[in-house]
């Protein structure tokens, strides 16, 4: 892209950037995602190649839009947060490039490696030891060059985005190294250091906080910047911020052994996990009340402004399933929801209408402004609303259609007959839960639609950006 | 001392450092520092005047 745009302050090339691939891995990564729930309904589809079989595509689905496409939006976001906030420019721009392009390099490594079947089998952490090791240095240049623009802040107080961003930088990082400790047996294949329920205890404390602090902390960063930015108000409580971020930090890590309620886990910490979960419900709802409440007093710009319209449903979608998340982890509950369709439900919940719904909305905020453009200055606000439509069905559509799944599955798998056998075998469940299947893969490709529109809607912007600047530089030369 | 006893210390301290951190968040001595830190994402609105239209036709 030209370099016309460039600001005399801000490192804008390398969010204008992170926010390209944002939306090109979202298209991949939810087109993937969609692929997949194909595969369900139609077991036929592909079925005899191996490199597109459903079990090395859905891990590459997870990758692709947990570190593709969040990824990026998160790098693409705090890097624009943390230089708006400190007036500082980003600390070094090489390691901003080399964050940019590293970055890149491990998506596309991942989409290579998985279909191989090369993987680690760890849920969110397939990655094979090599490309972890790779993921150590992007991290570390990454950590080094956001708390080194903190470091050379203008202001005296750091903004309690940044606080999320760092939060999620650093924690991240201790996860990461944590449950990657693996024995490499040659250069694509490796062993854990950990073994049995240990090794699924360590997986699951990194499971859960990279649901916490790579798609909850890092994306409340984004709330807090531009809920406030979009809205033209700051944030309801800067009070509440501050409790609500060392109250989510230090409850959040404990949560994990709720994924793992009747296994060889020990029942204490099964029962901690389950507690802590369910006090979790109060530092979410904190934060959640915190970003809607910004809005008090302009509650009417909601009617014509769709990017604020994704930013205050993201957060509707988060109240929604931090309340379903603390139920789900009560051992009860659990009993009946664990390894039914109602988990995938709950994950996407968060992950399409809470962090995809943030991120669109973010991306909407900050393209015109890295282009510059003022903020929200697309080139068709018409296909931003179209857009927040299809997501919103989309969603609705995908949980509703995993819930009423889940619970059929879970109450079918544990009828009893009055002589005590099973009153169902599996594939009858399996059987009945196909017009489930089938709504979600509606509900996934209208999502996938309305990414479409905001490909297309980004490149006309970024167009006409162009053209503007060219235009003006053809008008000075004339001069 | 036990390293168990250490880390059952871990859990009380934790939680009293939470209490403390909401007190002091919201002790009045901390409010205009607080209302100055909210204002931050607000601190510098030059997007408008960086539109590239109105940039160069100064």
């Amino acid at each position: 892209m030209s370099t016309a745009f460039d600001h005399p302050t801000y490192n804008y090339r390398v969010v204008r950037a992170f926010t390209i691939m944002t939306v090109v891995w979202g298209v991949v990564g939810m087109s993937l995602g969609v692929l997949i729930a194909s595969q369900l309904v139609w077991p036929d589809l592909l079925a005899n190649i191996p490199y597109l079989h459903f079990g090395r595509l859905r891990p590459l689905h997870t990758n692709a839009v947990i570190f593709g496409f969040g990824g990026s939006a998160l790098f693409a976001t705090s890097y624009f947060v943390v230089q708006r906030t400190t007036q500082a420019r980003l600390f070094s721009d090489v390691l901003a490039s080399f964050t940019f392009w590293g970055w890149q390099a491990i998506i596309v490594a991942a989409a290579i490696t998985l279909p191989l079947g090369i993987t680690q089998a760890k849920e969110y952490a397939e990655l094979e030891w090599p490309i972890d090791v790779a993921i150590t240095v992007v991290w570390v240049a990454y950590a080094v060059n956001f708390f080194g623009t903190i470091w050379k802040r203008k202001m005296k107080h750091i903004y309690v985005a940044n606080w999320f961003y760092g939060a999620f930088i650093i924690t991240v990082a201790v996860l990461h190294l944590g449950n990657s400790a693996v024995i490499p047996a040659g250069a694509f294949k490796s062993y854990s250091v950990y073994s049995g329920a240990t090794d699924a205890m360590v997986q699951w404390w990194y499971g859960h906080n990279a649901v916490g602090f790579f798609l909850t902390a890092g994306f409340l960063g984004m709330m807090y910047y531009f809920v406030p930015k979009q809205t033209g108000k700051p944030v309801f409580s800067y009070r509440l911020s501050i409790v609500h971020f060392w109250a989510l930090i230090s409850i959040y890590i404990w949560a994990g052994p709720h994924h793992l309620h009747y296994t060889a886990l020990p029942d204490w910490t099964q029962s901690l996990g389950m507690v802590m979960s369910l006090i979790l419900l109060a530092p979410s709802w904190g934060g959640m009340i915190n970003g809607v409440m910004t809005l008090s007093g302009a509650w009417h710009k909601l009617r014509t402004d769709p990017i604020l319209r994704f930013l205050v449903v993201s957060l509707s979608f988060y109240g929604m399933s931090t309340f379903e998340g603390p139920m789900m982890a009560i051992k009860t509950v659990n009993a009946l929801s664990h390894y039914t369709d109602w988990t995938i439900g709950h994950v996407h919940a968060g992950a399409l209408g809470w962090v995809a719904m943030v991120s669109i909305g973010s991306v909407y905020h900050l393209l015109p402004v890295v282009l510059g453009l003022k903020p929200g200055q697309m080139h068709s606000i018409k296909l931003i609303n179209v857009h927040f439509w299809l997501s919103t069905i989309g969603t609705v559509l995908y949980i509703a259609s995993m819930w009423v799944n889940g619970i059929m599955q879970g109450l079918m798998w544990r009828a009893f007959n009055s002589d005590g056998s099973l009153t169902y075998s599996f594939v009858e469940a399996v059987d009945a839960s196909y017009p489930g299947w089938t709504v979600r893969v509606i509900g996934g490709a209208l999502f996938v639609l309305g990414m479409l529109l905001m490909a297309y809607n980004v490149y006309m912007t970024v167009r006409s950006a162009n053209g503007k600047v060219a235009s003006l530089q053809a008008e000075a030369q004339a001069a | 001392m036990d390293i168990n006893t250490l880390r059952s210390i871990a859990t009380p301290l934790a939680f009293i450092a939470l209490v403390a951190i909401a007190i002091w968040t919201f002790s009045k001595s901390k409010k205009k520092d607080f209302d100055e830190a909210a204002n931050l994402p607000f601190a510098e609105d030059d997007d408008a005047k960086r539109d590239p239209s109105v940039e160069k036709n100064k």
